[in-house]
């Protein structure tokens, strides 16, 4: 760590940031109960928790986007007062949230100008906001085109815009929220230099995240959040994975389930030399071919963005396709609407959440019953069954543990993960014969992981038909029975799981043939 | 019969109030560009216009000088602008519905300060062409191009200041960034609210401005609901457009020249029913808007209010 007072930014560093006696209400949750948490420079400070523990709203009090209850935050041994992001920016706090938070119609460099005064007062000055871009990208190993727009970036580019923008705003202290559940192990990699980086030269940075590998590598001190309560902060040395979950979860989390040898009989889903284009229409899928029998899970192993998105929304009815025909249950069903799929019991976990998988001002109950809210029990010749959605909904929000205060919340209040869940519960509570499941554990925390790894294994026995799509190898790994590696575009080669190493499926993710 | 209709004079008559007509919705239609840019409809454009014709009329009748005239139709849609923005951002109103209101205000209080202050109509002189020596008297160009009053040269002028506000300063940046996404803006420390207020306040000046270049320049009367639904044309315009400025002039000078031809129909006489004719501006926006509409994204944040935190 160099002892210089300024970072290579030019920026002051924050010595040391203190939050004390935090406390954060919803109406019916206690987000945040007298929390305190520090964050010295040079440092890299860990926040673990279960979905729904009051990570992202401890740290959004911390970046001023929500006032807190009681509690005082000190930089440097000053009190200070963070009533808006304005306030956060300007005393060199910079965040990083767990869903990105850029203008997809506009520019890389334009999301990074925006709010900043131009050189040329009330003209933009974009040229040298692109320069000192370059020479940011240059510094920590961000390469962005800044002419670039943002919703053609796939989710990494788009996170290194992110840490831009708060570079370039002068961040001396960086929250990361959850920015590695997006990332290929290959961008997690790269991320980690930026990160050790910016540590080296004194940031101060605070990482949330669920995968306990990377907690254990990248950090010196490691806090813990459970049901809004600090639970306790510890050094990395002699910190294990099993005590911190255990830290987490308040008990020792052991639901590990093997996966037993399944008879596989008919074939449930055929994919016939599929093509389609993604939505910039361009060819996503060259010709897959793909057959997944019931109770097999095909696990689809792939770097995001090389036709994952278009396969699972051509076999869904979401997107057509140019050429091929998908058949499932020995019927032509090329071309169908979402709703006759939906009806051939095909069910669907999309990988965008937020977007494809819940209306978000719509509460948790109405969300439980988007596929089946026109068939019994939930309604009957058109009426809706209150009574029945409700307990449907209570059933599902206890079996699948989801942190709500309610069933009437609106979707949009809940936590990352329990969002996931909710997903889950309703495409899996239907038992479907078939399942398309892309990133099914994407941020949820290791209890709820494990628990989803059991549920889509307890499908496979009842014979589903389930193809998973997932960056995750370790994933893939454990649950699949046969792999496919998709790479732009192409099967490039599909491999029992019994032959199946990381190294192998690496090689073949990097487009060699085998 | 129609090769008597389309003689050279008839056309250069079509196009030069073709040109003309474009006025009202220029002016009401750039203003709202800016407004739903930023992610606010505002549908009480055309109550906005009606007591702008009125303030400008009434001004510029009392006083005599029509730029005062000018001044209280922009305050006057100011003041209502500034009721917009408060009703959609700080009580965070549906704004499909409270834009209504404002149209029906405007609409009744228009025609009562009509009836209490004025009775009859009358006219006033309004703004007179402006004569630019030689390029006035050229043929054809000359009076398509040269001969029109100072406000329809001010729409067309606005029409690229919008242009180059939205897309070569900070302050459009943060314009397009908020009608986009307000938690992004917002986490960067621009105020959604500071911009939408300005959108939506310069919006209501803009539609002022509409209503006077219609009491006092383009008719020079002031009649009970003189607008006549020309402020929700001019809201369907912007969606016409794109929500792009150059766009939405093509669509109101599409409409105007349409409405022009409509009226040159009527004036010669030409045995079309004239219902028919009145009718066909209209039919057109219906048909366009059904074409174009659908090929390109609204701002995502339009009508929706922004609360930190959700
Ligand atoms: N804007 C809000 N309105 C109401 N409740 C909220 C809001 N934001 C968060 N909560 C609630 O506060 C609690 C903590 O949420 P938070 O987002 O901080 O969890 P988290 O630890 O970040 O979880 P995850 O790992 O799933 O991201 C949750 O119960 C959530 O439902
Ligand atoms: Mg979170």
């Amino acid at each position: 760590m160099s002892d210089s007072q300024l970072l290579p930014t030019g920026q002051k560093k924050i010595n040391h940031l203190e939050m004390i006696e935090i406390s954060k209400f919803f109406p019916g949750v206690i987000a945040n109960n007298r929390v305190n948490f520090d964050v010295k420079a040079g440092e890299v400070h860990a926040l673990l928790g279960e979905n729904g523990a009051g990570k992202s709203t401890l740290m959004k009090v911390l970046y001023g986007l929500y006032p807190p209850e009681e509690g005082a935050i000190k930089l440097d041994g000053e009190q200070v007062v963070i009533g808006s992001p304005v306030d956060s920016i300007g005393l060199g706090i910079g965040m990083i949230h767990q869903h990105f938070m850029l203008v997809e119609s506009l520019t890389v460099a334009e999301n990074v100008a925006l709010g900043l005064a131009s050189t040329r007062g009330p003209l933009t000055d974009l040229d040298i906001v692109s320069q000192r871009i370059q020479e940011l990208s240059e510094i920590y190993g961000l390469q962005v085109d800044p002419k670039a727009l943002i919703w053609q970036l796939s989710v990494g580019q788009q996170q290194r815009v992110e840490i831009i923008k708060a570079l370039y705003r002068g961040a001396a202290l960086l929250i990361l929220d959850e920015p590695t559940a997006v990332l290929t192990p290959q961008e997690v990699d790269e991320f980690f230099l930026t990160m050790r980086k910016m540590m080296d030269d004194g940031h101060a940075l605070i990482f949330i995240s669920h995968k306990l590998h990377e907690v254990l590598d990248i950090s010196h001190r490691i806090s813990v959040l459970r049901d809004g309560h600090m639970i306790g902060t510890i050094p990395v040395e002699g910190a294990t994975k099993e005590k911190l979950a255990e830290m987490m979860v308040g008990r020792e989390i052991g639901l590990k389930k093997e996966r037993v040898s399944n008879e596989k009989s008919e074939k449930k889903l055929i994919l016939k030399n599929i093509s389609a284009q993604s939505d910039r229409g361009t060819p996503a899928l060259k010709g897959i071919d793909l057959e997944v029998y019931s109770g097999e899970i095909l696990g689809v192993a792939g770097v995001s963005g090389n036709g994952q998105k278009e396969l699972a929304e051509v076999i869904t009815g979401l997107r057509n396709v140019t050429s091929g025909q998908v058949v499932l249950e020995d019927e032509d069903v090329t071309g169908l609407s979402p709703k006759e799929l939906i009806n051939r019991s095909l069910s669907y976990i999309p990988e965008e959440r937020m977007r494809d998988g819940m209306i978000k001002e719509f509460t948790v109950a109405e969300n439980l019953i988007l596929r089946e809210y026109d068939q019994l029990p939930f309604a009957n010749n058109g009426f809706l069954n209150l009574k029945n959605i409700s307990t449907h909904s209570d059933e599902m929000i206890k079996s699948f543990n989801v942190k709500t205060p309610s069933q009437e919340t609106t979707v949009k209040s809940l936590s990352g993960g329990n969002i996931q869940k909710l997903v889950l519960a309703r495409e899996l509570f239907r038992k479907p014969r078939t399942l398309i499941a892309a990133q099914p554990t994407r941020g949820l925390d290791i209890g709820a992981m494990e628990y989803v790894h059991l549920r889509l294994l307890e499908q496979r026995e009842e014979g589903t038909a389930t193809i998973l799509i997932s960056e995750d190898l370790d994933e893939i790994l454990a649950l699949s029975d046969r792999i496919a590696v998709i790479f732009e575009g192409e099967i490039m080669g599909i491999i029992d799981r019994e032959e199946a190493t990381t190294e192998r499926l690496g090689l073949m993710m990097a487009g060699v043939v085998e | 019969m129609i090769e008597k209709f389309f003689t050279e004079a008839v056309l250069v008559g079509i196009i030069a109030s073709g040109i003309r007509l474009a006025t009202p919705y220029l002016y009401a239609s750039i203003g709202e560009t800016f407004g739903q840019r930023s992610g606010v409809l505002n549908l009480g454009v055309e109550g906005q216009m009606l007591l702008g014709a009125f303030a400008a009329f009434y001004v510029s009748l009392t006083t005599g000088n029509l730029w005062f005239g000018l001044l209280a139709a922009m305050l006057t849609g100011l003041i209502m602008g500034l009721g917009m923005a408060f009703v959609s951002i700080n009580l965070q109103a549906v704004q499909g519905i409270s834009g209504i209101g404002f149209y029906l205000f405007g609409l009744g209080l228009s025609d009562l300060l009509f009836q209490k202050l004025m009775g009859t109509v009358v006219t006033v002189s309004g703004f007179r062409p402006i004569y630019f020596p030689v390029l006035s008297d050229l043929p054809i160009v000359g009076q398509i191009f040269f001969n029109h009053n100072i406000l329809v040269y001010g729409a067309y002028a606005m029409v690229f200041v919008a242009w180059f506000v939205l897309n070569k300063t900070t302050l459009g940046l943060k314009i397009k960034a908020v009608g986009e996404s307000p938690e992004a803006a917002d986490s960067l420390g621009v105020s959604v609210s500071k911009i939408r207020y300005l959108t939506i306040s310069f919006g209501g000046m803009m539609s002022g401005i509409a209503g006077a270049s219609l009491s006092i320049a383009l008719l020079n009367v002031f009649q009970q609901n003189m607008t006549s639904g020309l402020g929700f044309i001019a809201v369907a315009l912007v969606y016409f457009g794109g929500w792009r400025p150059i766009a939405v002039m093509g669509g109101a000078l599409l409409f105007s020249m349409v409405n022009s031809l409509q009226l040159w129909v009527q004036v010669l006489n030409i045995p079309i029913p004239s219902d028919f004719a009145v009718m066909m501006p209209y039919v057109l926006t219906i048909i366009a808007l059904v074409v174009t509409v659908q090929r390109v994204r609204p701002p995502s944040a339009l009508t929706k209010p922004f609360e930190r935190g959700h």
